[in-house]
This record gives structure tokens, sequence and C-alpha cells, in this order.
């Protein structure tokens, strides 16, 4: 292509102790779309805040249509015709989507004008969406489609994306798609960040990848195998989790008609669950954020108290019991939000091991805590998981995303539970991290253990679980056999796309 | 007992004036706590404001740059507990806290040679026409002009916060400070605008109590009104037209009780003294509270 939309030359931006960019350059044309690749702390994130105006290089320089560009702000950004869809949603839960909308323009009309254009914008690029809700009350997939809708309205040249799909269905990526491939044939450029690598083959027309804040190449994903960019991504080969089907066990975790309000605000209530996990078992439990995800775990961690004989321990009815006495029964539980939920961010490591394992890994004599025991179970952990930290008496919060998850999920398994549950086990963790969490756990399973993991990442999904089953608007559909299910049935498991449309060819 | 005495009409018109103190000084506070920044210093702004109205309208002689003092005062008391709190990233309930004891102390320094003073006398405004109507007029329409800067400011305030785009900034801020910072939008810039509009409120009510209300200077005069008034931005929900409803009932049962307690009811006096508070809480609660700004109290850094 011979024009340029934007061109990155050099760009460097370092933070104490990291570099997050260095000497980074790439060209994106108009109606391209081009991916950005790479693991966790790339710093992929850093090089497009840099574009939309958040974050100041410290040197390099980017042009726009041949002209300098520097934004000041993010409103430089926009008003040069940059809009980004961010990957943790810049919505307001308590506004309306119209005020959402406005919040993101320069200059919105009045709001009734506004509604009427995001109901045109919606319907012209199949994104239905009605400008009174609030966004509070809304699905992750109509959320995102706000942020889309938003960016759309002010006819961005460049459409930064970053993680989009996350949180879709495949049936809801599909049309994200869709309405991508419109936006690249009016001549939009996409800048696309994910770690989806069949995703990228089948959207992207060029690939620049990051490891460590550089970039190590470029590549046309159409042309190469998913393996061999991710291996460019790790810089070395990607180790698959793999383990022996063992036979299975007698039936440890039956939940029974379980049904429960949410105790959170915009919630999800849970709706008649019923399944059994057996002995050596591992089911997946899959669907989209906010269908019931965290009240699941906290029914099953016993954080929520439901009725006693919903939950059922080895026939034993625990439904009322609180965690540590399902702890002490054998029911371990890993929370997916990491700091402030699995493990209290401001304390040690020796304290947080502490806090979960004093009652199965016996750490508490005459209501005083062991120390000794607990820096020893501390120690373990972090040998045995290779946590990398200089000692247990580092603060949680001083750890990386993948090490602490590596930490917290570590902790539950080395308490040998006979039912473990995990929620997210590997979200926002790096794929090298990921496969020593999936393979710790699968070892587990094979160790006798009933394992429960709920995830939003089908791809995990289907590599650990045995039996798969999908939780759609607090209700979980019949778990099937999770070998040789494709991923179309597993989309229509997960309730389809939620009253989306794939865009009109001309509307 | 005699309850006889009691005029309705009067007693409808001092509602008017016992509810602005407080009307004026939760006001503020609503806005502050919709921006997402939560200010326990709200008694501590009034006390201060108390004694710079007196301060200014004895040596102005004219009670309306009294009130300007108040403002200004309160307005400087919270400009330093937004700087603490904004740019030194402090605690905001311990800053708070800090602000109201501070506020207490310094108003007794800076009221000590005005004790026992007269305030210039505050004009009623007589209102042509209306004030001659037959029940409104004596209810609604002879109040002086606070009073209804008062409510201006509630109809104000509802509008800003409901219908521009620099009040749907404002609540953005205060429901996601991390998103509104995504977005592009200046936090620190507008919580520092709301906690100084928020302290100029607070002086405004402090004074209706020392130069209209008493009116003269007494040490720690607005005995734990700006703790009611804290109170009724919580239980209003956040809501202006709420507000005004709890700002007029407290002030409607306290006049209330004290007609009572002059007609002498066979009730103990402590009874009808906590009645006020009482009443507005059950009320408020009955009624249902909004939901709480997202960001509310949480320190904001932009650190990413």
């Amino acid at each position: 292509m011979t024009e340029t939309l934007l061109a990155l030359a050099g760009l460097t931006k370092a933070y104490p102790g990291v570099i997050a960019n260095n000497d980074v350059s790439l060209e994106i044309a108009p109606g391209e779309v081009h991916a950005l690749l790479g693991e966790n702390g790339a710093g992929k994130s850093t090089l497009v805040k840099a574009i939309y105006g958040l974050v100041k290089p410290d040197s390099g320089a980017m042009h726009l249509d041949g002209q300098p560009f520097a934004p000041a702000d993010p409103k430089a950004a926009r008003a040069a015709g940059i809009t980004m869809v961010f990957q943790h949603f810049s919505l307001f839960d308590a506004l309306s989507v119209a005020e959402n909308v406005a919040l993101g323009m320069e200059r919105p009309p009045p709001l009734r004008d506004l509604s009427a254009r995001i109901r045109d914008v919606s319907d012209q690029y199949g994104l239905p969406l009605d400008p009174t809700r609030i966004v509070g009350d809304l699905s992750a997939g109509e959320r995102q489609r706000v942020e889309i809708i938003r960016c759309l309205l002010q006819d961005p040249k460049l459409l930064i994306m970053d993680e989009p799909t996350s949180v879709l269905t495949p049936q809801e990526v599909e049309i994200l798609f869709e309405t991508l491939r419109k936006l690249k044939a009016e001549g939009t450029a996409i800048l696309y960040i994910s770690h989806k690598l069949e995703e990228i083959r089948a959207l992207c027309d060029t690939a620049t990848i990051l490891r460590l804040g550089e970039v190590v190449g470029d590549c046309d994903p159409r042309e190469v195998s998913a393996r061999e960019m991710a291996e460019m991504m790790v810089g070395g080969t990607l180790h698959v989790p793999e383990r022996e089907a063992g036979p299975e066990g007698a039936v440890l975790l039956t939940l029974d008609h379980l049904s429960a309000p949410s105790p959170q605000e915009f919630g999800t209530p849970l709706r008649d669950i019923s399944v059994e996990v057996r002995a050596g078992q591992v089911l997946g439990i899959g669907g989209v954020a906010g269908n019931g995800q965290d009240e699941l775990l906290l029914a099953l961690s016993g954080e929520m108290a439901v009725a006693p004989d919903m939950v059922r321990l080895r026939g034993q009815a625990i439904g009322h019991l609180p965690p540590n006495a399902r702890r002490a029964l054998g029911l371990c539980a890993a929370p997916e939000e990491r700091l402030g939920h699995a493990a209290a961010p401001d304390m040690t490591l020796t304290e947080n091991a502490a806090l979960s394992g004093k009652t199965r890994k016996n750490l508490v004599r005459n209501g005083l805590v062991d120390w000794g025991g607990a820096r020893d179970f501390a120690t373990t952990i972090i040998d045995r998981f290779d946590v990398r930290t200089p000692g247990p008496e580092n603060v949680a919060r001083s750890l990386s995303g993948g090490n602490l998850q590596k930490y917290v999920i570590g902790r539950e398994i080395l308490q040998a539970p006979d039912v473990l549950v995990v929620n997210q086990p590997t979200w926002g963790v790096d794929a090298s991290a990921a496969a020593a969490i999936r393979q710790a756990i699968m070892d587990l399973a094979a160790e006798g253990t009933a394992v429960v993991v709920i995830s939003q990442d089908l791809d995990e999904v289907m590599e650990i679980a045995d039996a798969f089953a999908a939780l759609n608007a607090g209700r979980l559909s019949a778990p099937r056999p999770a070998r040789g299910l494709t991923i179309e049935e597993v989309g229509l498991m997960l309730g389809g796309a939620h009253d989306m449309e794939v865009a009109h060819a001309e509307a | 007992m005699d309850l006889t005495a009691i005029d309705p009409l009067l007693l409808l018109a001092s509602l008017m004036v016992a509810s602005t103190p407080i009307l004026l000084a939760a006001l503020g506070e609503l806005v502050v706590e919709r921006a997402g920044v939560l200010n326990l210093g709200v008694e501590g702004m009034m006390i201060t404001g108390a004694a710079c109205g007196i301060i200014f309208s004895t040596l102005t002689g004219n009670a309306w740059l009294g009130f300007a003092g108040a403002a200004l005062g309160g307005l400087l008391l919270s400009f330093l507990f937004a700087v603490l709190t904004q740019l030194l990233l402090s605690n905001q309930v311990a800053t708070g806290l800090a602000l109201t004891l501070f506020g207490l102390g310094l108003s007794a320094l800076l009221g000590q040679g005005f004790a026992g003073t007269r305030p210039p006398a505050f004009p009623k405004l007589d209102i042509p026409l209306l004030s001659n109507l037959p029940v409104m007029g004596q209810i609604a329409f002879r109040h002086d002009g606070m009073v209804y800067l008062g409510l201006g400011l509630v109809a104000a305030v509802w509008y800003f916060l409901t219908r521009t785009r620099a009040g749907l900034v404002l609540r953005a801020v205060g429901e996601n400070h991390d998103a509104a910072h995504a977005l592009g939008y200046p936090v620190v810039l507008i919580r520092f605008g709301a906690i100084m509009f928020g302290g100029a409120c607070a002086g405004l009510g402090g004074a209706y109590i020392s130069l209209v209300r008493v009116p003269q200077w007494t040490e720690g005069m607005t005995a734990g009104a700006g703790w009611i008034a804290l109170a009724i931005v919580v239980f209003a929900g956040w809501k202006p037209g709420r507000l005004l409803l709890g700002a007029y009932l407290f002030g409607g049962v306290t006049v209330l009780q004290l007609n009572l307690q002059a007609a002498g009811l066979a009730i103990p006096v402590e009874y009808l003294s906590m009645s006020p508070y009482v009443a507005t809480i059950i009320v408020l609660v009955v009624l249902a509270a909004g939901r709480k700004p997202g960001s509310l109290g949480q320190t904001f850094h932009a650190s990413r």
C-alpha cells in the first residue's frame, strides 16, 4: 500500500524500572486492520495509550496523514480522528447509554438528537441498542456496543480496539468482525490488540509482534500459523498442558436446584442450577461475564450462604456453611479478583498463606498463628509454582498479575482439597504462566480431586475440561463431554448472540 | 397546655427560615459527593462561615457583604481540604474530620472579639403583590433574600446536574473516576471546583445561623447542623429535590417541637428535642435511598 495514515518511528517510553516501549516503529494504512500482538507486559497497552494521548512518549515521533502528531490528551487524539475501545470498559454504570456516548464526544448534540443518531448508527451497523437504558443493566456484549457506537459517531480515521473479544460469545465475535469489516471497507483503519491468534488470522491484514517492549517481527497473519505467531510472542516453544484421563470416581460435589439472589447490585441471580462433579473430573463452566459466574463462586466457596441442601459435599449438606467450615471438609475455592478477594493486597505472602491455609494446614494453635508454619507453607507454594518474588515476606500487591495468580491457585491446590473451585484461573496471565496453572489444575484432578473451572476463555475450558456446561443469565446448561464439542455448539450453549444480528449488507 | 398559642401560618413561615442553613450546607455537600468526594468537614466550614459572617458584616455594616465573606471563609477552608485530598492524596474521611475540628478551633479564635456583638439587620424582602396574598403571602413571600437564594440554588443545582453537559461530566467523574480520566476529563480540577462550591455553600449556611437565626456570635453555635446536612445528603439519595424535602422536614419538626415546648406539652423536653432527627431519618429512609456515586470517597491517582 502506498498511503500511510499513521506512522510511528522510534517510539520509546520508560517507567521507573521497566522500559515499556523501546524504539517501536510501525505504519498503518487507511482501511487496514493491523494487529498488535504480544504477551502481557509486552508494551501493547502503553503503545496505544501513546497514540490516544494518555501517555507521553519519552522519545520518537508520530505522524498522522504526513503531519507531525503529538496528542496532549485524548481530546486532541479524538479531534484528530483517533478513537479507542478500551479493554476494561470505560463506561459509567449509573448513567444511560446516551449519556455515556455523550461523554465520549467532543461536541455532543442535545440528548434527544443524540438518541436518534445512536439508533441510526446502531441499525446501520447491526448493533441494536436502546439509548435510554442504564448501562449497569446491560450485558457485556451490549456494553461493548456502547463503546463502539461512541467511537463510530465520531467518524474515526483510526479505531483502536484493546482486547475487544475477551468478553464476547463466539457469535457476538462474528458480528463484531462483520462490523469491523464494514468499517474497513469504508476506509477506516483499525488497530486491533489481542492475544487470540485465530481471531487475528481471521480478521487482520498485518500483524506487529511485541516482546518486552520491542518489535520482534511483522507478519501477514493469513500466511503464518497461529503456532508460529505464538512462538514469536513468547520467544520460545510453547508447552501445551496434557494429562492422562483417569477413571472417574464417586460423586463429590452436588448442586441441587441451587437458586440464590445476587448479593451485588447489577448482579445476576442463580437460577435452579443442578450438576454433579465426580472425583478426578474437571467440569468447565463457560459463559460471558456477568451471567452469574461471580455469584456461583460465592455460593460454592461459602461466602454467600444458601439453603443447606442446595450444595452437598460427599452427600453432606453444606450450603449454609461459611468458607472455613467448607475448607475443613475439603472444599477450597479461588475467586477471580486476585487483589482484594483472593489475596489481601497489603499483607505479605506469608500472611496471605495463613489466611486461607490456617484450617487445613493447622496453622493456628491455641488461638495463636504458627508463623513458622505459615512461612514454610508460603515458601512451598513459591517453590512448587515457580512464583517469581524475592521471598514470602513481600506483600501480595508487589507481585505481577501472573505471579500472584500462580500463588493464589497454588495456595488452594497445596491444601489438597477434595473439591477445588476456581474462577478465571488464568485471567490476565501470560501464556507460559497460564500453561503452568492449567497443568497444575489437571495434575490435581488426576490425583482424584473434583475440579470446577469457571472461565470466560473458551479455549481454556475446552483444553482442560472433561465436561462442559454453559452459564447463561444465571442458568446452567446440562453438562456435555468436552471432547468433540465444536465451537459452534459451545456458542449455542452460551445462548448464542444476545439479540444481535449480522450487519445488513447496505441498510 | 395551650395548643391554640401555636399559629400555623407563623409555624410554616418560620419553617422556611429554620431550614435554610441546613439546606444550603447540604446542597453544597451534595454537589461535592456527586463529584465523588466525601467531605466530612461541613460542620467546620459552617462554623467558620458563621464567624466570618459576623466579622465581615460588623466591619462593613452590610449583611450581604457578611454573607460574601462567609462564603469566602468556607471556600478557603474547603480549598485546604481539596489540596490535601486531591493533590496530596490524603484520606478523605480523616481529613474531613480534621477539618471539622480545625474549623471549630479557628472560628473560636476568629470570633473572640465579636462575642455578643449584634450583626447589622438583614432586611426581609417584601415582595410587592405576592406578599399581600392572603395565606401564602405570610408563609412564603415575606422572607429575607437568603431563603430565596437557597431555593434558587436547589433549582440551579438540579438543572446543572440533570440538564447540562458540565453536570454530566461532574456526575461521570463521581461515578467512575478512572473511566472519566481515560476519556480525558480533568478529574482533579473538576473535584477542586465541586469541593470549593461545597465550602462556599457551607459558609453561607453557617452565616445564616449567626446573622439571621440567632443573630449573634457564640462559640460552637452551629451545634451539629453540619452533621445533619451530611446525613440529609445520604438519605435524600443525592437528589436535590429530596434534599429540599429533607431539609424542610427537619426545619419543620424543629420549629414545631420548639412551639410545643413553649406550649408546655406533657412530653419530656428530651424527646421533643430529638424528634426532628428521628422524623427526618424515618421519612427519608422510608422513601428508599438512591444509589451512591460509584467513586465516592475513593482517592484518585492517575497512575496508569
